[in-house]
């Protein structure tokens, strides 16, 4: 692109913004402070300035936060059209135009897709339609959980222990709530976290009260006259009574809008390079589509350059900053998103907290603590690296380990640390399922199109 | 003419009021090793911070390589105290400092610091009224010291009353922390730190004694009668956290307002700022622990393996200084590093150091040097410097004037 082109951009181009949520405002911030003066318009589904998602599983379920207060907080003033409560229906690649639902088109010179992803809901919509049976990711979700759990429910149902499944069994019991969580893989966090480091999740949740319930899945919810959901039954033919049914299946990724587009878009994401441009089906990156946030699927140099898609906060917020800037820079002056994966969460009273991609590894040592007393930092393993660390109340010793992760640094972990423990000296299995058999959603994507997927007819060296 | 090493600079008393140009020296070598069994001194940022989350590095002195001639050691040792959590690793450490925190902090006492915001408001107005008609005072004896002793006495339970018994307790404790007379100390006055840390725990344990049977509320009391998961700490290990929060709850902050309004006077745009907008202290008191830390060296440290830091190995059991004032200013990490400008968007200095061991008692520093600058900037009228450089305390490691004379025109 030539520089005439680009200044005339950053000074009176048209960038477009799909996607109103964390991603988006932080990326028309970073675009205004490095100083884009064009038209800039944000197109959001949900009708409500950018908010914070974090609190509402955990803060926001016990009423020591208001689910309609959590707006981020602006770094910059941003000038820019706000377009909220309508989503984006198609994209028009060629014509550079986004359709929304309401059958406008708005054109632009840049893109960003910023529409990260949606809870993944019971799939039978009969049941999905009970009164009492919810899913947690928006702001109104959760305000309505947060109401049907302050009216004293006789029992919670948690369908799924991920990291979002466990912190509202952990709301529950700070509330003083009978709960039941269902898992099909045989520990909480299996999916996050491997079975070794799921077993003291599944500890932590007996221990707290929570009727846990593993290697199990549910075979339906079952309503009562007036449809409310009263009972959920279970593959092992057990009933459990329970008047609030939370789904807790992970999420999907808002890419149904770009079906047919052209763009390599499906379910586990939007494929990128690590400069944030979107490609297209074929492989091809484009020039002016670029994409951020949990929707955006990229390769990683640390992790064997497997395209990663992320469902952490710190990512959403880096690699938004990242696409904003590249979006508006020559070739030369583009960064990589290379960001190190850490995410963390709050349950049961502990702290829990991952650097690096855990699922990508086949081994873990307890190098620091013990998980007999819930006070530990287990390292993963993958082919002879440092490839993940995760934390348990001991989050301050993270950085040395993610540093370990970036250098690449020898697995099994062989020098001393304090506070080893005997049991922490020989490596085992972390024991994580079978990727290929489904789970509710890990907060980390590793695999590429399943070939299923493939859009391209393959015609080799055709000229 | 041969040069001393620097690190001998740094702690030569002659270099106490400006130890930034060596500082500056120090970071061109950021592994420094002078001495054949001398520390491996430590001035970059990104260094430092690394090595502050290093499992294998260790603050307990057993394991130092020679771990026979670190008078402090020997002090905590045969004081007749067990030493602070300070000088402990994990899991020991994380027990204490747990448990301390339960009596201190949030989740269990989330508001115990900022409930004394008004006792705090209320102490520094009257400290400042018995300035009287004096137009000229030494702002250390008569309110950068007495301020923060007498916040912490009342957080601990402490009399007001008691305070000159300990005060002859205390300075020799500090000063045994100070390299400078670690290296050159004589049995006379290891004798003299270790005499003093045991009458300060007799003291203490005294008023322990009383609040096991007759809790009160404040931090003995909490300390002495915690029963959380953890357990409870025995009576000795109450001791030497209560002489740690003792020591380090006000000798710190002494140097940090101190500090603080040495380097406001110095810099009189700001400090008008400041009168006119509170507020501002906030990020005055921030840009401060970055630029003037009162903790300037950990000498504590040392390492339990071999590690390897920018292709230099250090052997196990090494001494480790790290200079958190020269990473403070490391221009790797901030951008005109030199400059005190509390506008910086972008302050993680190291003045609380990082990692298990950062400052137990930072919020309680950072809210009485906001209260004590902000007041003084508002009720001060023309104030002034009497002397530049004002004279500095022995103490390398607890940087700060013994005295600053200020002069101003009147009180408002």
């Amino acid at each position: 692109m030539s520089a005439d082109h680009l200044d005339w951009l950053r000074r009176e181009g048209r960038i477009l913004i799909v996607g109103a949520s964390l991603a988006g405002l932080r990326a028309a911030e970073t675009l205004r402070a490095e100083g884009f003066t064009g038209e800039l318009t944000l197109i959001g589904d949900e009708p409500y300035e950018p908010y914070d998602r974090p609190p509402l599983s955990k803060s926001v379920l016990l009423g020591m936060a208001s689910p309609h207060h959590t707006e981020l907080p602006h770094r910059w003033e941003v000038d820019a059209k706000w377009r909220l409560g309508i989503p984006a229906s198609g994209l028009d690649l060629a014509a550079k135009r986004v359709r929304l639902a309401d059958g406008d088109e708005v054109p632009y010179d840049r893109l960003l897709i910023a529409t990260g992803v949606r809870a993944r809901p019971w799939p039978k919509e009969d049941e999905a339609r009970l009164s009492g049976v919810c899913v947690l990711r928006t702001r109104d979700d959760a305000a309505d959980l947060y109401q049907r759990l302050k009216a004293g429910p006789r029992r919670v149902f948690v369908i799924g222990a991920g990291f979002a499944g466990s912190e509202i069994a952990s709301a529950c019991r700070e509330m003083g709530l009978a709960v039941t969580v269902a898992e099909r893989a045989g520990a909480p966090l299996v999916g996050a976290l491997g079975g070794v480091v799921g077993a003291v999740a599944a500890d932590l949740q007996t221990e707290s009260g929570v009727d846990l319930r593993t290697h199990v899945t549910v075979t339906a919810l079952e309503g009562d006259s007036v449809g409310r959901v009263r009972a959920v039954h279970l593959s092992d033919e057990s009933v459990v009574e329970a008047d609030v049914v939370v789904v807790s299946l992970g999420s999907q990724r808002n890419t149904d809008w770009l079906a047919g587009s052209g763009l390599g878009a499906g379910p586990n994401g939007i494929a990128c390079d690590a400069g944030c441009r979107a490609f297209d089906f074929r492989g091809i990156v484009t020039d002016d589509v670029f994409v951020a946030g949990d929707v955006a699927r990229s390769p990683h140099a640390l992790f064997g350059y497997q395209f990663l898609s992320l469902e952490h906060w710190g990512n959403a917020v880096a690699q938004a900053e990242t696409a904003a800037h590249n979006m508006i820079c020559h070739g030369a002056d583009r960064r990589p998103h290379l960001w190190m994966p850490a995410f963390w969460s709050s349950m049961f009273g502990v702290n829990i907290k991952s650097v690096g991609v855990p699922p990508m590894g086949d081994q873990l040592m307890i190098t620091q603590g013990s998980p007999a007393e819930r006070r530990f930092v287990g390292v993963y393993g993958y082919q002879g690296r440092v490839i993940a660390a995760v934390s348990f109340d001991s989050a301050r010793w993270l950085e040395f380990y993610a540093r370990q992760i970036e250098r690449g640094a020898p697995f099994p972990v062989e020098f001393p640390t304090m506070d080893r423990r005997p049991e922490g000296r020989q490596p085992v299995a972390a024991d994580f399922p079978d990727p290929s058999l489904p789970t509710h959603g890990p907060t980390v994507t590793l695999t590429g199109y399943s070939p299923a997927d493939q859009q391209l007819v393959f015609h080799p060296a055709l000229h | 003419m041969t040069q001393a090493p620097l690190f001998q600079q740094i702690t030569d008393f002659a270099n106490r009021a400006d130890p930034y140009p060596l500082y500056e020296e120090l970071r061109k070598n950021p592994v420094l090793h002078e001495e054949e069994g001398g520390p491996y001194v430590f001035s970059s940022y990104y260094d430092i911070e690394a090595l502050l989350h290093d499992p294998r590095i260790s603050s307990d002195a057993a394991n130092l390589a020679a771990a026979g001639t670190d008078t402090l050691a020997q002090a905590e040792e045969t004081g007749g105290l067990p030493p602070s959590f300070l000088r402990l690793d994990p899991p020991e450490h994380d027990r204490l400092r747990r448990i301390a925190n339960s009596a201190f902090g949030p989740p269990h006492r989330p508001r115990r610091v900022e409930n004394m915001r008004g006792d705090m408001a209320a102490i520094v107005t009257e400290l400042i009224d018995g300035f009287g008609d004096a137009r000229q005072i030494d702002l250390v004896d008569r309110f950068a010291y007495p301020f923060p002793v007498t916040v912490i006495c009342r957080l601990l339970g402490v009399p007001r009353e008691d305070e000159p018994r300990f005060r002859a307790w205390v300075d020799p404790l500090v000063a045994s922390l100070d390299p400078e007379t670690r290296q050159g100390a004589d049995a006379e006055f290891t004798k003299a730190a270790q005499e003093a840390r045991m009458q300060l725990g007799m003291y203490l344990s005294g008023l322990v004694e009383e609040r096991a049977r007759e809790p009160r509320d404040d931090l003995l009391s909490d300390l002495v009668n915690s029963r959380g998961p953890d357990g409870a700490m025995t009576m000795m290990e109450v001791l030497s956290t209560a002489v740690l929060l003792l020591i380090a709850g006000h000798e710190t902050t002494v140097n940090l307002i101190t500090n603080g309004m040495l380097t406001l006077l110095r810099h009189p745009a700001i400090l008008q700022r400041l009168r006119q907008d509170p507020g501002l202290s906030v990020n005055i008191v921030e840009e401060l622990l970055r630029y003037e830390p009162p903790v300037q060296i950990v000498p504590q440290r040392t390492c339990i393996t071999d590690i390897e830091v920018r292709g230099v190995t250090i052997p196990k059991g090494s001494r480790l200084w790290l200079v958190l004032a020269a990473g403070n200013r490391d221009p790797e990490r901030f951008k005109d590093p030199e400059r005190f400008d509390p506008d910086r968007g972008d302050i993680q200095h190291l003045g609380f150091g990082s990692g298990i061991h950062s400052c137990f008692g930072a919020p309680l520093a950072r809210l009485e040097t906001q209260i004590a600058l902000s007041e003084l900037a508002r009720r001060l009228e023309n104030p002034r410097l009497v002397e530049d450089p004002p004279p500095y305390r022995q103490n390398a490691v607890l940087r700060g004037p013994r005295h600053l004379e200020i002069a101003f025109d009147a009180l408002r």
